[in-house]
């Protein structure tokens, strides 16, 4: 059947980007509503293609795109109504600088403390080893929901709620990220470590000069995986800000959608995209890690 | 040696083995405590914690205990919101199987060799990526009565579009659409691929040699080998829809319209009524079930996945 074999991979290529622009097409509904003004959504004219009109501006002028396209953007930079802050930048571009800080700050604790600890479990001998280990494992399963009430109280304590060192220690220390680099360090040959230490190398040599270096694809996994993960925070920076100095993008943007009865969704769109568009950019720079950190991370199971 | 081989050892595991203890150990164990007693952690200092035994449990179940004026104490059904939240949790739950299909079958798309497969398995993965709060406004808008793309679109085949997050019938199915969406492209499809990665190729073969047709492929060869991560990716998918779907209800319905969620429920109980206790009481009910789900569900793995 000459036919069907011609046609099977046209088929297949019609349903894969039918399929992609389906999934896609919610991003292209964002960038193009950010870009227009309020009473643009409120044209009523049925529109086959939603980006057309703009596209047609574009074309038409294409200064107006640096004038008026970007009105939402420069309007959310903008945006100041912080009270609170005592100092430093306020409004909308707090929320980006600390969204940044929060995912910086968590993926360096993660990748340093898990680092760590995984090269004890994998790599040294001493009393309890394997009883910790299996407690860590353990706690894999335990859900969120039932440590956060606690952790919550054991800040309160210390006087810490409503602090950066808050929103940040807590997600710092991580299980899964230890086991994950552990399972990367056992594959590490023992060979090459016992010849480092003939040649007069301490532990924190072994760890810093040969288990890191062989491991880059692992912490890069772990490293994007953290930062993703963190970017996107919501409960638990909710549950323990209650400023809005203190507020990650995630919950700078509820207070935006909160702010209008009739939503500006113009400008919620070129806030979402603030909030999205980093996540893209770094999928596209680091997605062959990704698959790298699902592969090593579905091992657990 | 001993001392010095611990001492060396402390030194790398302590920075985690602290923040373990204080963020994962301690609060377990506090949790499980808390959940037997009674607290208003913004009136109360923490030595004010009471112990009430099993009056958390009683109350999630759905009742509440009450004292008339002869001293007399009686048991008085209140509202089942925990069951409600369970309820609603575990509807939106039902889209678990067809979200697995799906993947599966992108997986089956994209296991090819064939040019642009990457662009395509990325272009599924983006979603899953960037899910989070401002996904969370852009579907809002999308599912926007009048002007939202979703609305759009089926009126150009003629259907006037419900008030999506606004109505009891439809909030659910948009949040599971959402979450579908954010989903079937993610973590499982790249699983499903691995695993069809592994399947060898002589399986096939022999299997078309024998005449079997694409679909009886697929269903006869296929299948049954992705059994065991199948069986993986069923048992997190439940965890995961179990504990979370925090997020999309509080940002986009603020769980009206049925679509309160457990873990909603929960914040809600214990960040703004402020029962701490009644809401470690909740959290633990909620792993109860998780643990026993997983438990079953590996039972069965372990029977059914031997051939």
């Amino acid at each position: 059947m000459p036919s069907r074999i011609k046609s099977g991979p046209l088929v297949v290529y019609g349903l894969l980007v039918l399929l992609a622009a389906s999934m896609l097409f919610p991003f292209y509904w964002m960038a193009i509503t950010s870009l227009k003004g309020k009473a643009d959504v409120f044209s009523t004219e049925p529109k086959l293609i939603p980006g057309r009109q703009l596209a047609e501006r574009v074309v038409d002028d294409p200064r107006w795109f640096f004038h008026s396209g970007t009105d939402n953007y420069s309007q959310l930079l903008a945006w100041q109504r912080l009270v609170e802050s005592g100092s430093g930048p306020r409004g909308f571009s707090r929320f980006v600088l600390n969204t940044v800080f929060f995912a910086l700050a968590i993926t360096l604790g993660q990748v340093i403390t898990s680092s760590l600890a995984a090269f004890a479990f994998a790599r040294l001998r001493f009393p309890g080893r394997k009883q910790i280990f299996f407690a860590y494992l353990a706690t894999l399963m335990i859900p969120a929901t039932v440590t956060m009430i606690p952790s919550y109280i054991l800040l309160r304590e210390l006087g810490w709620v409503n602090t950066y060192q808050a929103v940040i220690l807590p997600s710092v220390f991580t299980a899964y990220g230890t086991f994950m680099l552990r399972q990367f360090f056992l594959t590490i040959p023992r060979e090459i470590e016992d010849a480092a230490r003939i040649d007069g190398c301490s532990p924190l040599g072994l760890y810093w000069r040969i288990a890191l270096p062989l491991s880059t694809p692992a912490l890069a996994a772990l490293s994007i995986v953290a930062f993703v993960g963190s970017w996107r925070t919501f409960m638990w920076p909710l549950i323990v800000s209650s400023t809005e100095d203190l507020f990650n993008l995630p919950l700078g943007l509820t207070l935006f959608r909160g702010m209008y009865t009739d939503p500006d969704w113009p400008l919620l769109m070129a806030g979402s995209m603030v909030m999205t568009l980093p996540l893209i950019l770094v999928f596209i720079a680091g997605q062959r890690y990704f698959v790298e950190g699902i592969r090593l991370g579905a091992v657990k199971g | 040696m001993r001392s010095r081989a611990l001492g060396i050892a402390a030194l790398f595991l302590l920075p985690n083995l602290l923040g373990f203890l204080a963020f994962t150990l301690f609060p377990v164990v506090a949790s499980f405590a808390l959940s037997f007693c009674r607290w208003d952690p913004v009136a109360e200092p923490v030595s004010a914690i009471e112990p009430v035994g099993l009056r958390n449990y009683v109350d999630l179940v759905g009742f509440h205990s009450r004292t008339d004026s002869g001293g007399q104490t009686s048991w008085v059904a209140n509202t089942p919101r925990f069951w409600e939240s369970l309820y609603n949790t575990v509807f939106m739950m039902l889209a678990i199987p067809f979200n697995m299909a799906a993947s599966l079958l992108l997986a089956v798309l994209l296991n090819r060799k064939m040019r642009g497969m990457a662009i395509f398995r990325s272009a599924f993965f983006l979603p899953s990526i960037t899910a989070g709060v401002g996904t969370m406004l852009l579907w809002m808008w999308m599912f926007n009565k009048d002007m939202g793309s979703i609305n759009q679109v089926l009126a150009w085949v003629g259907i006037q579009g419900p008030d999506w997050l606004q109505s009891y019938f439809w909030a659910k199915p948009a949040l599971m659409l959402m979450a579908s969406w954010a989903g079937i492209g993610g973590v499982n499809m790249i699983l499903y691929l691995a695993g069809l990665q592994q399947i060898p190729r002589e399986l096939h073969e022999a299997a078309a040699l024998d005449g079997a047709g694409r679909w009886q492929q697929l269903r006869h060869v296929t299948v049954p080998m992705l059994l065991p991560v199948t069986f993986f990716i069923f048992i997190i998918s439940i965890i995961s829809g179990l504990e979370g779907g925090f997020d999309a209800p509080y940002v986009m319905t603020g769980g009206s319209f049925g679509t309160t969620t457990v873990s909603l429920y929960l914040y809600r109980q214990g960040f703004e009524f402020f029962r701490m206790g009644y809401a470690s009481a909740v959290a633990w009910v909620l792993f109860l079930i998780v643990f026993l789900l997983t438990m079953i569900n590996w039972r069965l793995a372990e029977k059914r996945v031997e051939y």
